[in-house]
């Protein structure tokens, strides 16, 4: 017997958001029949951006039907950037946690709301990508890489408790250890590989960055950031709103913009403040 | 609540004239049947006793049964004890149904260099008898074949392969331990070398087990050390639990004409009263020849857990065939040799009764499993308004 949380039981017992939407704006479907498990979810956007409605239908275990249960609660009201955020980890910590072996559970709720986003936003995720290791599940290198990164996976066990790979006949098992090894060999933040990069791509790089991580942040506070000028590996910037005023502003400079920008662009960056 | 106990193929209850005739081996005759007292000596002859209404059970002589501490133990024994004893032979012949007690010591054997030939079975879970015939050979040490399987209760011709194994000269051993006490098995009449059982599925308590021996086979002991079971099994004999399992065994007897006539009415009117209020629902297994107390019931398009675990809130214990119940991903091994499609394997329900359950639990399950069944069909993406529906997701592949 599994042991469920009661938050898990909850959501299994009386799940929530059970159906279709008809004329959904969103449609995510992952899974199939034969292996145990599926889900169809949809959601409607209202005029404010925001999810107002998000519906599933789930064929699979308690923990697959309370997963999704627990997602359709989650993504509501917020907007698809937000709920792009969404990962399986937030989705089993929802539920105050899942058995390790009904991880991947909380992995189709994930992959499901990846897909209706795709869907509404015109884009079909290509259906595999990788090579597949696992044949049984039809699991590609690239799912599995992307499970040991993202949940810090260290055995094929792991592996397959979360995205199944490995969970048939074991053939794999020495392929996924492989891919283990790969992925953790890897420095660390290994996005920026330590290549040269032009001032122009530094330029755009470092837009990009504060568009999508830090301009975010900032504006959960009320603050705002502006790129002004990038000379000899110095970034300047103008700080606005709540930021330009607050006592706190060098502390974010430094401690929050600067590591993001060398973390994500370049190791050498200084960050400078222009005045207004 | 009231707990409603219909997985009696997983373990029984203690019958309390077992649990009786136990008591006074854990409270004042608790001595040593090996000891030169008689306050310990005289425990031999509860043994003794225990033994021979075992041995009545089965129609075997009492010296042909080895006490054990369970079926697993009583399948390992059986399996090592032939093969270490037969050691130019490296073929062995077994069913793709086995519990995985006798399936996964061979498929270990086979990474020692064993030949493991598994005979297949049809959709409705019968061995395929030629295939078996066909496949026997010289180099055969052993069949091993079960008598009745847990999943399904479909009961396997042992009279027809004990003679083929008798015809080659070809040791026969069989895990009876779903068999026993629900059919009659006699060793005289289905003359097999070896044959296991377990205690815990007749109403004994559990950590007790046999293993018939026929006497003439080759045999060399699994747990090597003291002289008890004559040499044949070391280790301080479990007392308690042997005449435990004798009561049971005396009271299998028994039961095995009308009380098991009863419970497979019983069986009957579960099974009927099922399939007729819930659509796309089918007994797994042939009808014509299986256990009375089981039955197998597939309920498509919705995932076992899930049925099990709504059953659970009106106390009713049953089990899956299902991936998400056995801990591993794929449905049973039993179902998918018998080729059952995966909308039904994921779904199947094991109901196995015993003497113990009442029609009224039988109405009671009638009457709450099709709420169960409807409410999870509305949760999954393959049904809609009373039927199944084709979607992108249906014919997705899963190539296990």
């Amino acid at each position: 017997m599994w042991e469920y949380t009661e938050k898990v039981k909850d959501h299994f017992i009386n799940p929530r958001n059970v159906g279709v939407i008809d004329d959904a704006d969103g449609i995510g479907e992952v899974g199939s029949l034969a292996c145990g498990d599926a889900l169809k979810l949809t959601f409607k956007l209202g005029e404010d951006h925001k999810i107002s409605d998000a519906r599933f239908q789930t064929f699979g275990c308690a923990s697959a039907i309370a997963s999704s249960s627990a997602l359709t609660e989650m993504i509501k009201g917020l907007t698809l950037e937000e709920a792009a955020n969404v990962t399986n980890d937030d989705i089993a910590e929802f539920l105050g946690g899942l058995p390790k072996e009904k991880m991947h559970c909380s992995v189709m709720g994930r992959d499901a709301l990846e897909k209706a986003i795709a869907h509404y936003q015109g884009q079909s995720i290509p259906k595999k990508e990788g090579e597949i290791v696992c044949e049984c599940f039809g699991i590609t290198d690239l799912e599995i890489k992307r499970a040991v990164q993202e949940s810090h996976l260290k055995t094929v066990e792991d592996v397959t408790d979360y995205v199944k790979a490995g969970g048939g006949c074991g053939n794999c098992h020495e392929r996924i250890g492989e891919i283990i090894s790969e992925v953790l060999g890897e420095p660390v933040m290994a996005k920026p590989a330590p290549k040269v990069l032009t001032n122009v791509q530094k330029i755009r790089l470092i837009e990009e960055t504060l568009d999508r991580e830090i301009k975010p942040a900032l504006n959960q506070d009320g603050g705002d950031i502006e790129l002004v000028d990038f000379d000899h590996n110095t970034v300047f910037v103008r700080l606005r709103g709540t930021c330009s005023t607050c006592a706190a502003s060098q502390v974010t400079l430094k401690s929050y913009v600067e590591a993001k920008l060398r973390e994500l662009v370049a190791p050498d960056l200084v960050v400078s403040e222009v005045q207004q | 609540m009231n707990i409603i106990y219909v997985d009696n193929n997983a373990t029984t209850r203690v019958d309390p004239a077992v649990m009786e005739a136990m008591m006074p081996f854990y409270t004042v005759k608790y001595g040593n049947p090996s000891s030169m007292h008689a306050f310990g000596g005289n425990v031999a002859e509860d043994i003794r006793h225990a033994r021979e209404q075992l041995a009545a059970l089965i129609n075997a002589s009492p010296q042909e049964i080895i006490f054990t501490s369970c079926g697993t133990e009583s399948d390992s024994t059986a399996i090592w004890a032939t093969i270490s004893s037969l050691p130019d032979k490296k073929h062995i012949i077994t069913s793709r149904v086995e519990h995985p007690a006798v399936k996964n010591l061979y498929e270990h054997l086979a990474k020692k260099g064993y030949k493991i030939t598994t005979v297949p079975v049809d959709r409705q879970g019968r061995l395929d008898l030629d295939y078996f015939h066909d496949h026997l050979t010289d180099d055969t040490a052993l069949i091993s074949i079960m008598w009745a399987n847990n999943e399904t209760g479909v009961i396997f011709p042992m009279d027809v392969i004990s003679t083929a194994a008798r015809e080659r000269g070809i040791v026969l051993h069989t895990d009876a331990v779903q068999a026993i006490g629900k059919i009659p098995v006699d060793v005289q009449k289905n003359p097999v070398d070896l044959l296991s059982l377990s205690g815990h599925k007749i109403h004994a308590p559990k950590g007790v087990g046999a293993l018939y021996v026929r006497k003439g086979t080759k045999f060399t002991p699994f747990l090597i050390g003291g002289h008890q079971e004559n040499g044949r099994r070391g280790g301080t004999e479990n007392v308690a639990a042997i005449v435990g399992l004798g009561k049971a065994a005396m009271l299998a007897s028994e039961n095995l004409g009308d009380t098991q006539a009863a419970v497979a009415r019983l069986r009957d009117r579960l099974e009927q009263g099922l399939l007729s209020r819930v659509q796309n629902a089918m007994v797994n297994g042939d009808t014509d020849s299986r256990l009375p107390n089981t039955t197998s019931i597939s309920f498509e398009y919705i995932e076992g857990e899930s049925i099990l675990l709504m059953m659970n809130e009106f106390g009713i214990c049953a089990s899956s065939g299902s991936a998400c119940t056995s801990g591993s991903l794929e449905p049973s091994h039993v179902l998918r040799a018998m080729g059952i499609p995966y909308t039904a394997a994921h779904g199947s329900i094991r109901f196995s009764l015993s003497h113990y359950n009442t029609e009224e639990e039988m109405d009671f399950i009638i009457e709450h499993m099709p709420p169960i069944i409807d409410r999870l069909r509305q949760l999954s993406p393959f049904w809609r308004q009373g039927k199944p529906v084709e979607t992108m997701l249906t014919g997705a592949e899963c190539p296990i």
